[in-house]
């Protein structure tokens, strides 16, 4: 685990993981390529960033933590061991600060801070310190790392998207 | 760090006795896996004798060493078995997620043994494996399996792979379907797990992947998938996938067309990958860390009513895969029908009831052959079988899932019902299995692919049109074709046994770029010469198989049509082909002798002596 200096909460990450779903594919190479540079093997099941596969849509959401402004993981962590990477913005796991109470992953409202089996303590993303593996492994530019005042931008057209094949489906 | 040693799964399906064994390091590193290794324990531990739906035959799933890894299209298993449609050793592949899925759970192969007394199917969730009754799936299509196995287990990210009613049914060609839409489709492994009373396998595995020298191995991945990312290959592949190949058959008078009787089909453009893009594709879909997606999420078109899928708009909206090259062919061209919703639909039928679309396109041709030739009547079959026609096409796929009238006589494959009808002329095949959708009168290297294929007629152990089509060659005439057939199978089948797809070879990610993946990931140094070795070797042990289970020369040769009966107009009129000064330079080059029994000479030469 790389080491990291707490400083003060609040911060905005400078550039963040844009996603689009409707540019992936479900092949899974960014949940391969997470899974090797944060546990060193070639694991989906370790992996930090997920991909939703929605088989009768047609559709698949790579989904990650969103680094948020005011990250509740943080707030909930009772031995601030949830710090963020000065140089990226990231919120990041302090390894050997954690105690494994899994607060954190139950105050984070995205379900992305996960446990580890094999050490029981919390591992979310941390933006691989400013060079994402997942973005550099997607085959289809559906993950891109660049500025993070568009995060969620995608939100509004997916849902649209998801409403009308919804209303398609059923009648409205 | 060492070479990773690799475990396989032992499971009697008799006495429900299931045991962990360590993969022979020796055959590991002398076959890679897959295809290779499974047909090395088929040779050793089956009777080649066996009938091939009896409780003897045995079932190998095997994953290669680039199985579930980073390399581009490392999503591969194959199934290798006696086939029930063949009765010659089959090698089925298929990728989706279920093969890496088998790696994660840390099992590089399954061996199934005997016949479950009842109907079971097999759970393995990393250590835990376990037979467990499905007597409630029994009957049910492929699509509800899956989710009623999910829905019964509840345990996260679960792969199946299973058999639909087709494979219950003991249709010869049926096939194992893994995430709904992929399969292995061809020579009926589907109806050996059928006879095997086994109806799924229920993958979960949380562990990974080791390798011997990550490091060197993602560079390895690095340089294959720049060389991948800007091949025209790999981009008519995501863009127009499989079914843009119909443009170029076509073209050369090689899209067999009603049975084999016409060379070009007036109707192409109505099912090429052009129009199905531009009108029922819904998404591009990816197998595991496939960085092509050929796959199509297709839906039906919107005034296709009669051919629903299903009323509930839920389920039709997209209505399933594909269809790929072979299928919109079988399905369309080859039975004659030009309508593109009707095909979407046999298609989707054939994947949700676990059936191979090539040979049950052909044969059903087959049977429109013989109606339209008054050898049966209306009187044997529902509805006129009349070529083109779509209402027909649909009803039959149907019926010869659940074997319901005629389609008992056309599940048993065309060679079985041609003879039966006494009309073996109708079989378009070699080995019992039907052709896939390459006219050797258009292409003359597919003719001597087709006849020396040890799993019958097959167009992925050697693909030649773009080889023939390419340079200064003509595709009509037989010189070289030999030589650069058993040169492209031997490469082709190392291929396989990696574990990738072979789709990577036509996007730029050639055999060359899966030499240093594979070294690196097993601590082996492989070369180039190596894995060609690797592949004659196993294509001899698939050829010794064969010939101790009764196969000989006289089954390496086509119909007589192809040889005989050249097409009356088109670019590929008056052509036939020459198998006869193709057959003997195939055997030379191979090392066996004129009646097609390798030398001893060569087998020392592989390392095969004593096999």
């Amino acid at each position: 685990m790389r080491s990291v200096t707490v400083v003060e909460r609040g911060l905005a990450v400078k550039n963040a993981l844009h996603i689009v779903p409707d540019k992936c594919t479900g092949c899974m190479q960014c949940e391969l390529a997470c899974s090797w540079v944060q546990t060193g093997t070639f694991a989906p099941s370790k992996s930090l960033i997920r991909v939703s596969v929605f088989d009768e849509e047609a559709s698949y959401a790579p989904f990650t933590c969103l680094q948020c402004d005011e990250a509740w993981c943080m707030n909930a962590c009772p031995v601030n061991a949830i710090a963020m990477d000065p140089a990226t913005g990231a919120k990041v796991v302090v390894d050997s600060l954690c105690i494994g109470c899994h607060l954190c992953t139950i105050a984070c409202p995205f379900g992305t801070v996960f446990t580890l089996p094999q050490s029981g303590k919390a591992a979310k993303c941390d933006l691989c310190a400013g060079q994402p593996a997942c973005a550099a492994a997607c085959p289809t530019q559906a993950i891109v790392f660049g500025e993070s005042t568009r995060t969620g931008q995608w939100l509004t057209p997916w849902s649209t998207k998801v409403h009308r094949n919804h209303v398609e489906a059923f009648g409205g | 760090m060492p070479e990773p040693t690799g475990k396989l799964l032992r499971v009697d399906l008799t006495v429900g006795r299931i045991t962990v064994e360590e993969i022979r390091p020796d055959w590991r590193r002398d076959y890679l896996g897959g295809r290779g290794l499974a047909a090395r324990y088929l040779l050793e531990e089956l009777d080649p004798h066996v009938d091939p739906l009896s409780a003897e035959n045995k079932l190998i799933f095997a994953t290669g060493p680039l199985t579930g890894t980073p390399v581009p299209c490392g999503a591969r298993y194959m199934v290798v078995t006696k086939g029930a449609l063949t009765d010659a050793i089959t090698t089925s592949n298929s990728g989706g997620h279920w093969g890496p899925e088998l790696r994660f759970a840390g099992y590089e192969m399954v061996i199934l043994e005997g016949r479950a007394p009842a109907p079971c199917y097999l759970l393995i969730c990393d250590d835990r494996v376990e037979l467990r009754d499905a007597a409630h799936f029994w009957g049910r299509p492929v699509g509800a399996t899956e989710d009623g196995l999910r829905r019964e287990l509840g345990i996260p990210g679960l792969r199946v792979a299973c058999i639909g009613p087709a494979g219950e049914k003991l249709v010869r060609f049926a096939c194992i379907m893994n995430d709904k839409h992929r399969a292995a489709g061809r020579s009926g492994v589907g109806a050996v797990m059928g006879s095997k009373n086994l109806k799924a396998i229920a993958v979960r595995g949380t562990g990974g992947v080791s390798l011997a020298d990550p490091a060197a191995f993602m560079k390895a991945v690095w340089t294959m998938r720049a060389r991948m990312q800007d091949n025209p290959g790999r981009i008519s592949f995501t863009e127009l996938g499989t079914a843009a190949t119909i443009d170029m058959t076509q073209a050369f008078g090689g899209l067999p067309t009603r049975n084999f009787l016409e060379g070009q089909f007036e109707h192409y453009e109505n099912l090429n990958g052009t129009t199905i893009k531009e009108t029922r594709m819904v998404a591009n879909k990816a197998c595991f860390a496939c960085t092509i997606a050929c796959g199509r999420v297709t839906r039906l078109g919107e005034h296709a009513g009669k051919y629903l899928v299903n009323t509930h708009p839920r389920n039709w909206k997209p209505a399933g895969e594909g269809p790929e090259y072979e299928n919109a062919w079988a399905l369309g061209a080859d039975v004659g029908v030009g309508d593109l919703d009707a095909v979407l639909k046999a298609n989707w039928l054939c994947n949700d009831l676990g059936m191979d679309p090539i040979s049950m396109g052909a044969s059903l041709a087959a049977a429109m052959e013989l109606y339209e030739r008054g050898v049966i009547t209306d009187a044997q079959v529902e509805r006129p079988l009349r070529f083109g026609s779509a209402d027909a096409l649909v009803r039959m796929v149907e019926a010869t899932a659940y074997r319901e009238g005629f389609g008992n006589e056309i599940a048993e494959g065309s060679k079985r019902m041609g003879a039966k009808f006494l009309h073996p002329e109708v079989f378009m095949g070699v080995k019992g299995q039907e052709f896939p959708a390459y006219d050797p009168r258009g292409f003359q290297g597919m003719g001597i692919a087709y006849a020396t294929c040890n799993r019958g007629a097959c167009h992925l152990r050697a693909w030649t049109p773009g080889f023939e089509t390419s340079g200064n060659r003509d595709p009509h005439t037989p010189a070289g074709k030999s030589e650069w057939v058993v040169h492209e199978q031997n490469r082709t089948t190392a291929h396989d046994n990696t574990g990738t797809c072979l789709f990577t070879g036509a996007s730029g990610g050639a055999l060359e770029t899966l030499v240093p993946c594979t070294a690196a990931a097993r601590g082996v140094p492989y070369s180039i010469d190596d894995f060609v070795k690797i592949g004659e070797r196993t294509w001899n042990v698939e050829r010794l198989f064969n010939l101790a289970a009764g196969l000989t020369k006289a089954d390496d040769t086509l119909p007589r049509r192809l040889l005989k009966e050249p097409h009356k107009s088109g670019p590929s009129a008056g052509v036939v082909v020459d198998l006869d000064a193709m057959l003997p330079v195939y055997y030379r080059e191979r090392g066996w002798s004129v009646e097609g029994v390798p030398r001893r000479e060569k087998l020392a030469e592989l390392g095969l002596a004593s096999a």
